[in-house]
């Protein structure tokens, strides 16, 4: 996947400014950075639910569709985790789960459910299936909407903040899952403010601040010797504690 | 107070309801159709139909009901729309072209208030939900079907019961366009038995307030059973 010249404006507010990105297959790349850098709209761009103003988004070599049909194809091929989750609130943790697989993918009921249950034991809450989300945690919600974006066997997955509404002990049993999922080869891209994930599990990190990608580098050197000054100045601020 | 002229016309006065909830009923089926299919223009992606959606509600919600009775009645006849060719008969019912005008009339004007209901409840949605359902690859439709409207549904119980309620009632000004409805009904005998006004009127006030109260109570039970889990 390729991100060439990306510009996008808010306004007078240019929140992406000349973006270029390459991600290629079974790469977990951790895009950090303060808030407000444009980290969440990059990755929202990739799916296409914001727009971009200029540049070109390549997946697999084609350029992103703008609508209709094959932006739906192609979202299905992207999974997408939220900050808020998103769980379809009107719709049990099974259907959650099944609903892709039902109505894009055209799998049979029997199998999308034999498919869902997999994988809500692989999350580790097979035995919530019949709950409505607000029955459960933050954090079970969070696993059942990786659940729900592996069950259409995505090419990617695009995570933007997946822990930042959770509570601290939480935030463990998601990041476990993402770490299983990265080991397994899954191309990743995970917007993020832990960065002992972005430790265990990147390749790459990529560093934003006010809309510019300042750096990139592997966990290790950019964590012990970051290049930029406002690298060195956020890790200053977040690794004090 | 004597109720002879309600106990000796009891077949009248429960015919004439008849014909309100017959209409109610139809209306209401059609109005719930079209204001799904207004809502879906208005909150959809292809600005033409938004546009379309739009003004209709603007117009038709903006014009008296009484002015589109009239339209239908004396103005569309003239440009060949008319609904003559109507004639149903259920038992000692008869569907003619009175009937037909009403339930068109009231249909187009109840639509839009459905439609702002139904609005109602989709902008009660929350954001994300669209949004997810967009990246696991549903197109609008699918989206609209599958996420947005069943939730959109339970949010706006509320407003769409009013909007029918205020129909039901609004079956009345179809009395004054020729239909042998609750209100003309109230009317004739009222003026056949005019000694006996007040408890004539009583008995037909007490038959809006059970349909209408029958309404809210479905209203009520839809609300409950919808409930977010």
């Amino acid at each position: 996947m390729e991100l060439h010249g990306v510009q996008k404006w808010y306004g007078d507010l240019h929140v992406l400014q000349d973006i270029d990105l390459t991600v290629t297959r079974g790469e977990v790349v951790v895009v950090i950075g303060p808030s407000g850098s444009g980290k969440s709209t990059l990755c929202r761009t990739i799916n296409r639910l914001e727009t971009v103003d200029e540049g070109q988004i390549l997946v697999d070599g084609k350029e992103l569709p703008q609508e209709g049909k094959a932006l739906a194809a192609h979202r299905a091929d992207v999974g997408m985790v939220f900050q808020s989750f998103n769980l379809f609130a009107h719709k049990t943790i099974l259907e959650n789960v099944t609903l892709g697989p039902i109505k894009v993918r055209k799998m049979p009921k029997a199998d999308a459910e034999a498919l869902a249950k997999d994988l809500l034991e692989r999350v580790g809450v097979a035995h919530q299936a019949a709950k409505y989300p607000a029955q459960l945690s933050g954090g079970q919600q969070q696993r059942v909407a990786i659940a729900r974006a592996l069950a259409m066997e995505p090419k990617v997955m695009l995570f933007d903040e997946p822990t930042s509404a959770l509570d601290p002990e939480m935030i463990k049993e998601v990041l476990d899952v993402m770490v299983r999922l990265a080991q397994r080869g899954m191309t990743m891209i995970v917007v993020t403010h832990e960065m002992g994930f972005a430790r265990t599990a990147a390749n790459r990190v990529v560093f934003m601040a006010d809309g510019q990608i300042v750096e990139t580098a592997d966990p290790e050197s950019f964590f012990t010797n970051p290049q930029s000054d406002r690298a060195k100045d956020f890790l200053g601020k977040i690794l004090k504690h | 107070m004597s109720l002879e002229a309600i106990l000796d016309n009891l077949d009248e006065f429960f015919k004439a309801f008849g014909y309100t909830l017959f209409l109610f009923l139809v209306t209401a089926v059609a109005s719930l159709i079209l204001g799904t299919i207004l809502v879906a223009m208005r909150v959809g992606p292809i600005a033409v139909l938004r546009v379309l959606g739009s003004v209709y509600v603007t117009l038709v919600r903006n014009t008296p009901l009484v002015l589109i009775f009239i339209f239908f009645h004396f103005a569309a006849p003239i440009i060949g729309i008319n609904f003559k060719w109507v004639q149903v008969h259920i038992g000692t019912f008869d569907f003619t072209s009175a009937f037909a005008t009403a339930f068109v009339a009231l249909s187009l004007y109840t639509a839009c208030f459905v439609c702002e209901g139904l609005r109602s409840g989709v902008n009660a949605v929350p954001m994300g939900q669209a949004e997810a359902a967009r990246a696991i690859g549903l197109p609008f439709l699918g989206v609209m079907r599958e996420v947005i409207l069943p939730q959109a549904v339970r949010a706006s119980v509320p407003p769409v019961a009013s909007a029918l309620i205020a129909m039901l009632k609004n079956t009345s000004v179809a009395g004054v366009f020729f239909l042998a409805e609750a209100t003309a009904t109230m009317r004739g005998l009222t003026n056949d038995y005019s000694s006996q006004r007040i408890g004539i009127f009583l008995c037909f006030a007490v038959g809006y307030i059970v349909l209408v109260e029958i309404v809210s109570m479905i209203s009520l039970a839809l609300e409950r059973r919808w409930r977010i889990a």
